[in-house]
Formats: C-alpha cells, structure tokens, sequence
C-alpha cells in the first residue's frame, strides 16, 4: 500500500473516530442549507433552479472549515513529538505532507457528496444546467484544495493550532477578498495581477461552466506551492532546535 | 547491523550540539549513552535514525549511508524517540497495525506479527483500548512494541525505561538484552545502574564530545587509581589500632570512619594493595576483623568527574 494513503487514511479514520468530521459536516451542510433554502436571497427568492447561491455560500463557509481541519494537521504532531515517529519510519516529508493533503481533500469531498440532495431537488423544480452545477462542484473542490494547501503551511511553520488557524485565514483572506478589493482600486497590469491573484475570480470563471485551464493551473499552483512550502518547513526541523 | 559513525558533527544555530563524535557499535552489542541533558544524546541517535541530517561527517549501517538512503535505513531501524510520542486518539491496535503499514510488512504477516509484539510486551489485556487511556508504563510499552514491530536489525531507545515500575523496568531491561544478542542495540539513559544491568558498552557524552568509551569494567579501572577501603576491628584501642595500620607500608591514608566503632577508611598507595598486611596486622596484635569492603568507585562518581563542567 502507498505511504501517501496510509497516513491519509489514519487521518480520516481519526476524523471519523472523533467528533470532529460529524460537527464539521453538520455544521457546513446546515449553514450552506440555511442560506441556499431558508434565509436571505435564497433559491426560492432567485427563483431561478441554479445551485449559484450555494457555492457562493460554500466559498465562505469553507473559507472557515478548512483552517479549523488543517490547523492540526501538522502542528499537533510537531508539539506532541509524533511527526518524529513518522518520519524515522520509512516515511518521507512529502509523503507526509501530501497524505494530510489527501485526507483533508476527501474530508471536504465527502462533505460536498452530502450536499449532492440539494442538486437533486433543484433539478427537480425546474430545469437546471447540468454542466454548471457539475463544474460548481469542481470549483469548490479546486479552492477548497488551494485553501487545503496555505492551511497545511500554516500548521507546519508553528506548533500551535490556534496560531496555525488564525495564520492560515490570515493569509487565505488575501486571496479570498483583499486581492480582489486590491484589484478594484488598482488600475492597469498591477490591477489585473492582483485580480489574476484572488480565488474569487478564479472560481466565479471556472464555476460559470467553463473550464479553464489557466484557473485549474492558479488553484493546482497555490496547492503546489502551500504543500511545497510546508514540506520544504518540515525540512527546516534541521537547523532549529 | 554495525553501525559506524564518523567524525559527525551537529549545528543548531552557532551552538555545537554534537561535536566531532565518532564510534562503532557491532552486531550483537548493547552501546548505552549516557550523559548529563544536552550533552547530545539524543540529538546523535536522532542522526543516526536519520530523523536529523547532520552537518559534517558520516553515519553508515553495514556500509549503507544514513543520508544516502534513508528509506533503506529507516526499514532496519526501530526507533523509540524520548518521551514516546504516540496517537492517543488511537487504539494499540490499530496504532501498530499502522506501524506496520508503513513499515511495509506484507498483510498476512502483520497480524501474526502485532499480536506477537502485544505479548512480547506484556499489552494483550490491553490492546483494545485507546493509547491515550494507558498509563505511563504500558505507553512505554506500546512504543517498545511499536519499535520492535518489524523485526528491525538496529534498536535505537532513548530513555526506554522512563516511566515503569521496577518490576517493569527489570522486565524490559531482560527483554533487551535478549534482543540484544542478535541485534544491534543503542540505548540512552539517566539511570546509571541500568548502564550496567544492561550494556556490554558505555558511552559517556559531554558538551557534544565522548568522554568515555568502555565497558564499566575498563571504566572503573581507568578511573580508579587507588584502593579505598572500609575496615572495621574490634577488641582494641582506636588510637592504637590507627597507629599500627598507619605504620604499615602499602597504606598511604588512614582515617576514622566512625572513631566510637573503630571503623577505618583506609587509603592504600598507588597500585598497593593493603588487605593482607590489614589482616595479618590483626592477626598479629590479636584483634579481630569484622569489616573489610573495598570502596568501588562506582559509576556514579565516574560519571560526575567526566562531566563536570
């Protein structure tokens, strides 16, 4: 069996043992469900049969989800000495970090899966776009996998999880809203940079229904680089004490 | 597996933690390092797991390189890291079985393997139940069986009997000299006596240097250059018994031990020994000898002039 799944899968299992993933799929399928269904410019208001209001909500509440999952990942092994345990066993720094990755993605997988109901009775009001809905999904996979990658960056550079929480919306936040606001005020290339920066507009473009590879190469990069970066701070355990 | 360490050498920042070590360990041997905190224990079998990399030399197991091939490595080595690290949100069972995964042992083997480890170690009342629902003792007995697991040629224990109670602590200390006949094992402790209980070698590291390298045997001779002992002699008088042993040739120092008892310390001159002249003495004049123990340097003092600052 791959090392990557092995560790992914311990992970999971301990999601599951605990009550972290049931708080974590309840809490996300009800706050989505709440503003897609009852509360503010809902389904029913739009009166349109788009699942559009749901990943808008969904960015923000995995905006939050995802640090609160990722911000163990790799400190509470650092501050309880397990991650010593790993890496003597035949284990390497990306193995590890790539199979929190994988476990994290699939924690976020299995919690959209939980929403594909909500697509179903859509579909059933009215007639809905199939493709849209289907690269929706894709959209709120590929920002939850960049935001999987700063958050698993964020744990790896302390061994605190409040601060490895906090660190990563910290940063998640400029590529969720500021890069965007930025961008507004900002005029000529350096307004369309830091318009190319923000997630937002890379997951509105890509969830229109067109997939794009620039957009799928910005969230694959953003992943690359956290999941990189956080590997490259596990290497780093050689020259601090 | 012999492990061969040369000239390495470990930075953290400007501060040298290890300093220039080297040595070797042979299969079938007990090495057991020993040194005050922070002389660099830890930090050396950290390197030599491949854990740490270090900064200048080179560790090498049966000629394959630590830092070459770490995957190779890390399948021979069983490593218990100071103060056991473990999931606690995890039962033993499925803790080992996860070692094991990783460690790549074949899954027809491996459950034969974990339920071997839980009995070797003394888990099997336990081994449903969350690690983090254990006590000290049997936490340290889930990381030796975690170390133990894959059958690894090279056992590498930091502090392996912190935490147990001393029938535990003489069950593990037989557990790895048994392991030790056929495996190559590394141990570091606090506890001086359990040096000499359990290791053929000794180690001792201060300030990132060796200071010693022996068995307590060649130790304690390094270290002991005069004989001291203890004596004790009945029916006569202290003063007089002090002036007869003080004018016998070998002895170089006699002081009263407990002058109302007539118990004599009594220090002998470089490589003399002075306890047949002692009990003819008494023979001689009549009185008799009750108590006659050779002072033994013991490890203890050895270890504190070594690494006295």
């Amino acid at each position: 069996m791959n090392i990557i799944w092995i560790i992914a899968k311990r992970e999971l299992n301990v999601f599951f043992d605990s009550l972290i993933a049931y708080i974590m799929l309840v809490l996300f399928l009800g706050f989505s469900g709440f503003f897609t269904w009852l509360f503010g410019s809902d389904i029913f208001m739009l009166g349109q049969a788009s699942l559009g209001v749901f990943f808008s909500i969904s960015t923000w509440t995995l905006f939050f989800f995802i640090p609160a999952i990722t911000m163990k990942m790799i400190a509470d092994e650092k501050k309880s000495g397990t991650i010593e345990l790993l890496l003597t066993k035949p284990v390497t720094d990306w193995q590890l970090v790539a199979g929190k990755y994988l476990a994290c993605l699939l924690l976020i997988a299995i919690a959209l899966m939980f929403s594909l109901p909500y697509y179903f009775t859509v579909a059933n009001l009215g007639d809905i776009d199939h493709g849209a809905v289907w690269s929706g999904y894709l959209a709120l996979l590929m920002l939850s996998s960049a935001y999987i990658g700063i958050g698993l960056f964020a744990s790896s550079i302390t061994n605190n999880q409040i601060v490895a929480f906090l660190l990563a919306l910290f940063i998640s936040l400029f590529f969720h809203l500021i890069f965007d606001f930025l961008a507004f005020d900002v005029l000529g290339s350096a307004g369309l940079i830091l318009n190319s920066l923000s997630t937002q507009y890379h997951f509105d473009s890509l969830s229109r229904g067109v997939i794009d590879s620039k957009d799928l190469i910005y969230f694959i990069s953003i992943t690359g680089l956290g999941l990189y970066l956080s590997s490259l701070s596990l290497t780093r355990r050689n020259s601090t004490n | 597996m012999d492990i061969t360490v040369k000239n390495i050498s470990k930075l953290y920042g400007s501060q040298k933690a290890v300093d220039d070590i080297s040595f070797e360990v042979k299969t079938g041997e007990i090495l057991g390092f020993l040194g005050p905190n922070g002389a660099g224990k830890t930090t050396t079998m950290k390197m030599i797991t491949s854990y740490l990399t270090p900064n200048n030399g080179e560790i090498t197991l049966d000629g394959i390189s630590v830092t070459e091939n770490p995957d190779e490595i890390k399948k021979r080595i069983g490593y218990l890291p100071e103060n056991n690290p473990l999931y606690l949100d995890m039962a033993i069972y499925d803790y080992l079985k996860f070692c094991g995964e990783l460690y790549g042992i074949s899954k027809d083997k491996l459950n034969s393997r974990i339920d071997e480890m839980i009995n070797v170690c003394g888990l099997t009342q336990e081994k449903h139940k969350y690690i983090g629902e254990l006590s000290k003792g049997y936490r340290q007995r889930v990381g030796l069986a975690q170390a133990m697991l894959h059958d690894p040629e090279v056992l590498i224990l930091d502090e392996p009997t912190t935490g147990l109670d001393p029938n535990q602590i003489v069950e593990i200390r037989k557990l790895i000299r048994e392991l030790g006949k056929e495996k190559t094992v590394i141990l570091s402790t606090h506890i001086l006596p359990e040096v000499e209980a359990t290791c053929d070698r000794i180690l001792i590291i201060n300030n990132g240097k060796i200071v010693a390298d022996g068995s307590s045997e060649q130790l304690k001779k390094q270290a002991k250059g005069t004989e001291t002992l203890i004596v004790k002699i009945e029916d006569g008088d202290a003063n007089e018994i002090y002036n007869a042993l003080q004018s016998l040739d070998t002895i170089e120092l006699v002081d009263f031990a407990d002058r109302t008892e007539n118990r004599f310390e009594i220090q002998s001159g470089v490589e003399l020994s002075s306890k047949r002249n002692i009990f003819n003495l008494c023979v001689e004049k009549g009185w008799v000898l009750t108590e006659m123990t050779a002072q033994e340097e013991n490890l203890e003092e050895i270890f504190r002039s070594l690494t006295k600052n």
